[in-house]
């Protein structure tokens, strides 16, 4: 039992942990995509610049949660929200509009927000450094122990992993109502489908364009606060998502918001799988193994250090495999 | 650089608004009397200024250190400019290569670590080596199985199974065996040959490399291959860095031997004039080559593929195999630059090699001085380089400035400058990066797209 609790804590919390992230990360890529057709690589950034400024907005105000009782830098997310999707629409008004008004091949528009990566990425560490910082200030995270009659090892949660699993259902589940219900909602769909007969049936291109980066912004500063909540902030982490939020974005078809959700949980755990000690699970029926098959005390598929593999692997395993992803997403 | 994509397809059939038609203009009389390269002469012109004043301003010695590594820089550069410009696929790893390049320029050219091969750990390394192919040979013959009949769910199964199980004994016996090496004898050490042979070794490796990305994503969107590329580099690097028993990992390793006399006997001056030397030839070759290449019937095809990719294909043109050799022929100057880099800056260190310093850098080089024109390549590359290198201590003087004027209006005061002034440039690249992609597309020497009316 005490095994499965193990299991527990290391794979299912800490899966779901990672899947949730990359899933928030993905459905913005993946919206991005769909509306603009290109592959958005500033988006990891975009994430650390709205969790630095819900870092700043804590520091500031570090007491501004206690009256709620929740942490201070949930109180500050809706302001980092804002001030976010302000600056990716103005991101877009600035560097990427006059690249789509000449009317340039996606790839462009890919180097182009590559250029925005560097720039969203030297301004951050220009003012935050390049050191981790806590998003707790002056206050401790609260950590749940759950015990199990029986077990001497209790199930681990932590505060802002209970609020992550919160924001983001609430997050997935207002997105899908917005898109499914809302007109603006489906006007987003319409274009993404056909933009030429979205624009003639009177949609106003414009304001979708403006709304799926405010909803990007949004969906980005949630998924970093949150993380950075967990662990910790990390201005030099965009590298390192980048490539598993676009797996996940690519996994579960491109242009397609709920595969990107899929696509994002798939990726963590198959991360947290990868990684996790599996000796630690046989160990209880070592003994009763024959003799001539011996246990290494390391079971790990790959090490930490090479986790950026497992989201490598499986995007070239879809480029193989099933380029359009699970959910048969629009565009190859 | 979109701008001369579009320029062999609808230019002419749909009178485009301003910005093409005025492009067609300043295209026309520079075809009419190309005996006057005048742009070409005022710009180099210019650079050679740059050039003499710092040799002027700093020394020659640094002067020359600048001009070896702005050389192995162009190197890099051409052979982005032949992806990208040639063939229109960016690649986003480029670190990744020149990384691969510089380890095997190292492991060719250091000496050879004899308590490493004296002892039975070759032995123990080629039997895990040996493992290794018997399971790729074992999972490849289940893929296979068809033949006799095996159905295909059941196939991949059973070659799903083997390859984990086989890949999980691979790995543990390789973690003994690689962790007897770092305990016993530090790390296997190089092999003593001459450097030469490491550079070329380095560009066939990345070579390699560069064929199984390609084969993987140039079929699909031009996104993919960016996605990939990205992180393949990252992967390279941290194998390199994490594999102690190969690289020493962060404890790094230097000195590396040079292909001509080193400072320490002939002084700085000449043993730098003479890397200059053996890299300036080399872009030489290169050079001619490219140029050769670009001008035959080859080169118009890539370019045909570029800009139209669906009349390309119904000329009969095999489309993904040329992509696919233009992918790999990058990949190869670019292993080959990266090794030429390393060796010259003596010390193999897996964490040095970043993206900004050897991806976005050389992206910057390419694009400002006009992909896809060889020439421009190389003025971008020294171009860029003298100002990367110059604005190190300017950015350092600005930011000091800058935290003097903060301390005293909003009493900011952060420590560690250094690292601060670097990160004011990573912005300023990604800026020019906008810049030039917005405002001069085609570069400062944009291609030469010829017209046959």
């Amino acid at each position: 039992m005490n095994e499965l609790i193990y299991f527990f804590n290391y794979v299912v919390v800490a899966g779901s942990v990672t899947g949730c992230i990359y899933a928030m990360g993905a459905v913005g890529v993946t919206l991005i995509y769909s509306i603009l057709r290109f592959a958005h690589f500033a988006h990891a950034d975009m994430m650390t610049l709205g969790t630095f400024v819900v870092l700043l907005l804590t520091m500031l105000f570090p007491h501004a949660g206690d009256a709620l009782g929740l942490p201070t830098a949930i109180v500050m997310l809706p302001i980092g929200m804002v001030f976010t999707s302000l600056v990716a629409v103005g991101i877009d008004r600035a560097f990427y509009q006059p690249l789509r008004a000449h009317k340039v091949k996606p790839i462009v528009m890919v180097i182009a927000s590559l250029g925005v990566t560097l720039m969203l990425q030297g301004l951050i560490r220009l003012f935050a450094g390049t050191g981790a910082q806590s998003l707790y200030v002056d206050a401790r995270k609260e950590i749940f122990r759950i015990d199990i009659p029986g077990v001497t090892r209790p199930i681990i949660l932590t505060e802002p992993q209970i609020i992550l699993f919160v924001v983001t259902i609430v997050a997935v589940v207002g997105l899908h109502l917005f898109l499914t219900r809302a007109r603006l909602g489906k006007a987003m769909r319409a274009m993404s489908d056909n933009p030429d007969l979205a624009r003639a049936s009177g949609i106003n291109t414009q304001l979708i364009v403006t709304l799926t980066w405010v909803i990007a912004g949004g969906l980005a500063t949630i998924a970093g606060t949150l993380l950075s909540l967990d662990v910790a902030f990390k201005p030099d982490l965009s590298f390192f998502l980048l490539l598993p939020i676009f797996a996940a974005a690519i996994v579960g078809g491109v242009g397609h918001p709920l595969g990107a959700i899929a696509g994002g949980f798939l990726v963590g755990f198959a991360e947290t799988l990868a990684v996790f000690n599996w000796s630690v699970l046989l160990r209880p029926i070592r003994d009763s193994l024959p003799s001539w098959i011996e246990l290494p005390n390391n079971l790990a598929i790959v090490g930490t250090e090479y986790k950026i593999v497992v989201p490598f692997f499986i995007l070239v395993a879809v480029l193989i495999w099933r380029p359009t992803g699970i959910f048969k997403g629009k565009v190859i | 650089m979109n701008d001369s994509d579009s320029t062999s397809q609808p230019r002419r059939s749909t009178p485009q608004p301003s910005q093409n038609a005025s492009q067609h203009r300043r295209d026309a009389p520079a075809l009419a009397r190309p005996t006057l390269p005048l742009r070409e002469l005022v710009l180099f012109g210019g650079l050679a200024v740059i050039v003499l004043g710092v040799f002027s301003m700093m020394g020659p010695a640094y002067a020359t250190r600048m001009l070896v590594e702005a050389s192995c820089y162009a190197i890099l550069a051409l052979g982005l400019t032949i992806q990208w410009g040639y063939a229109g696929q960016f690649n986003a790893g480029i670190m990744g290569f020149v990384a691969l390049g510089g380890f095997s320029a190292t492991f060719f050219s250091i000496p050879v670590n004899h308590a490493f091969w004296q002892s039975d750990l070759p032995a123990r390394l080629g039997w895990v080596l040996l493992a290794i192919i018997a399971v790729v040979a074992i999972v490849f013959a289940i893929t296979r199985l068809d033949r006799i009949g095996v159905p295909k769910l059941l196939r991949t199964i059973l070659a799903v199974v083997a390859g984990l199980i086989g890949y999980l004994v691979v790995v543990s016996w390789l973690r003994s065996v690689t962790g007897d090496i770092e305990s016993q004898v530090e790390f296997i050490g190089g092999l003593g040959l001459p450097v030469w042979l490491g550079w070329i070794v380095g560009g066939a490796l990345a070579g390699g490399i560069g064929y199984v990305i390609g084969h993987i994503c140039l079929g699909l969107r031009s996104d993919y291959l960016v996605i990939a590329t990205l992180g393949i580099a990252e992967i390279i690097k941290a194998f390199l860095k994490n594999s102690d028993w190969l690289t020493r990992g962060t404890a790094t390793i230097s000195p590396l031997p040079w292909p001509v006399p080193t400072p320490g006997d002939v002084g700085f001056l000449s043993a730098r004039a003479f890397y200059l030397a053996v890299t300036v030839v080399m872009i030489a070759v290169i050079f001619f080559l490219l140029h050769r290449a670009y001008h035959a019937p080859w080169g118009r095809m890539i370019r045909a593929i570029r800009d139209n990719e669906v009349s390309a294909a119904a000329m009969g043109k095999s489309i993904n195999r040329r992509r696919q050799e233009i992918f790999v022929f990058g990949c190869i100057l670019m292993g080959v630059g990266g090794a030429a880099l390393t060796s010259f800056n003596g010390i193999f260190d897996p964490q040095g090699y970043l993206p900004l310093n050897h991806t976005f850098l050389v992206l910057v080089m390419v694009i400002l001085g006009g992909p896809g024109n060889n020439l421009g390549t190389l003025f971008g590359a020294v171009l860029v380089y003298v100002i990367w290198i110059m604005s190190g201590p300017l950015a350092l003087a600005l930011m000091h400035l800058v935290t003097a004027l903060g301390g005293d209006w909003f009493g900011w005061q952060p420590g560690n400058l250094d690292s601060r002034a670097l990160q004011a440039r990573v912005f300023v690249i990604g800026l020019l990066i906008l810049m030039v992609l917005r405002f001069a597309p085609r570069g400062l020497i944009p291609e030469k797209v010829a017209q046959h009316d």
